[in-house]
């Protein structure tokens, strides 16, 4: 469960970028898409596990991608069929969950090698620190690209919003000043300790 | 001709696909260290663009017609495929050129750009000269912001940067702003 936030996978080891700013631009799409991609985490992270003894070495990667590829297939017709407005709105991206390279890892790296209830639950938390994560991105952008959050105004009607924020420019934006934030705490935390352990022990200071 | 040359324009400075698209930032992020290896990666990246190209046409105009839901699936085994022959081929013809290209031609085939172009391609309706022009306008732009990126990170090496904002933070920030000046290249569609 550490994929939840101590690894993190967008913030933390980097991956699944693009969707990550490519459809945070509203808290609902944001939703919709960690979702999307939780759903097929889950599912393609089960099929590997059972069917681990049984696939080649050689041709595992092909092999994931095509597990992954079917139930995003699913995922695509079903958010088709029950929310066309968001489907309309992701457009393209919903594929591009085939090619999310978090996905991929989880399986080569995890469900690939554990029991079949591991494998699951690893694949939980990695895809609820995926949704945090948007959601994080979401809610920034929303709130400061428009004043509202889910769509309902929240600073009144005195706030001008920064346009740029729902714009591709804002994403980089937002992510790289949530990184830098993460590094900024880390920093000051590991200089506390540093403090603390020069007090225990002067001789550290060479 | 004018369309071509539009949609060539427009793929790569207008919607630049990883400032406008936000795709493949992976390899943006990994490789665009060094000017050199930026530009190796952009070859690899324009070469198999074009080679996807020709044959997501071949797919929809021949096979997917039958089989509209197979349409990720037999483009995702497509691109994996290309991306296999097309790095035995170099290696068996230019021993010289595999060396330069090295782990980057594997690394293309999780490049989401490659599958967007297939996808956007299909649904765009781009005959063949089209989706060609598409898809060297869109190596190019991919080309252009690592190069840019690469040469922009090599100056900042020498320059005195916070130590929390080293990495991946202030890559996304140069990005960004990367980005935003790309915005202005949107002025060119509405001329037209």
């Amino acid at each position: 469960m550490r994929g939840v936030w101590r690894e993190n996978p967008v913030f933390r080891q980097a991956l699944g970028l693009c969707p990550a700013l490519a459809v945070t631009s509203t808290v609902a799409n944001s939703l919709a898409m960690g979702i999307a991609t939780f759903f097929v985490l889950i599912s393609s992270s089960l099929l590997v596990s059972v069917f681990k003894r049984i696939i080649p070495h050689e041709v595992r990667i092909a092999s994931y991608v095509l597990i992954i590829a079917t139930f995003v297939t699913i995922v695509e017709m079903v958010m088709a069929a029950v929310v066309p407005d968001i489907h309309k709105a992701l457009g393209a991206y919903i594929y591009l969950i085939v090619v999310n390279c978090m996905i991929l890892s989880r399986q080569e790296a995890f469900a690939s090698r554990q029991p079949v209830g591991r494998a699951v639950v690893d694949a939980a938390g990695t895809g609820f620190g995926f949704v945090i994560a948007l959601l994080m991105m979401g809610g920034i952008r929303e709130l400061l690209g428009s004043g509202a959050l889910l769509g309902v105004n929240v600073f009144g009607p005195s706030f001008e919003p920064w346009v740029i924020m729902s714009l591709p420019p804002g994403g980089f934006f937002t992510i790289g000043f949530i990184l830098l934030g993460f590094a900024s705490y880390r920093h000051h935390r590991s200089s506390r300790v540093m403090k603390r352990s020069l007090a225990l022990d002067p001789q550290k200071v060479t | 001709m004018d369309t071509l040359v539009w949609i060539f324009i427009s793929a790569m400075v207008v919607n630049n696909f990883t400032l406008f698209y936000f795709l493949g930032l992976c390899p943006f992020m990994g490789v665009s260290a060094r000017v050199s290896t930026a530009l190796r990666m952009g070859a690899a990246d324009i070469f198999v663009l074009v080679v996807t190209a020709v044959f997501t046409w071949i797919l929809n105009t021949f096979i997917l017609g039958f089989a509209p839901h197979l349409r990720l699936i037999s483009f995702i085994v497509v691109i994996a495929s290309v991306v296999q022959v097309v790095e035995m081929a170099i290696r068996k013809l230019s021993p010289k050129l595999f060396r330069e290209f090295g782990m980057f031609l594997p690394l293309i085939t999780t490049n989401c750009a490659i599958l967007y172009l297939a996808i956007f391609q299909t649904n765009r309706g781009y005959n063949f000269l089209e989706g060609l022009s598409f898809a060297l306008g869109a190596g190019a732009g991919l080309t252009l912001t690592l190069v840019l990126m690469a040469a922009l990170r090599e100056q900042i090496e020498f320059s005195s940067v916070p130590e929390i904002a080293k990495g991946a933070a202030l890559v996304f920030i140069i990005a960004g702003i990367l980005s935003l000046a790309f915005m202005g290249f949107g002025g060119l569609l509405s001329q037209i």
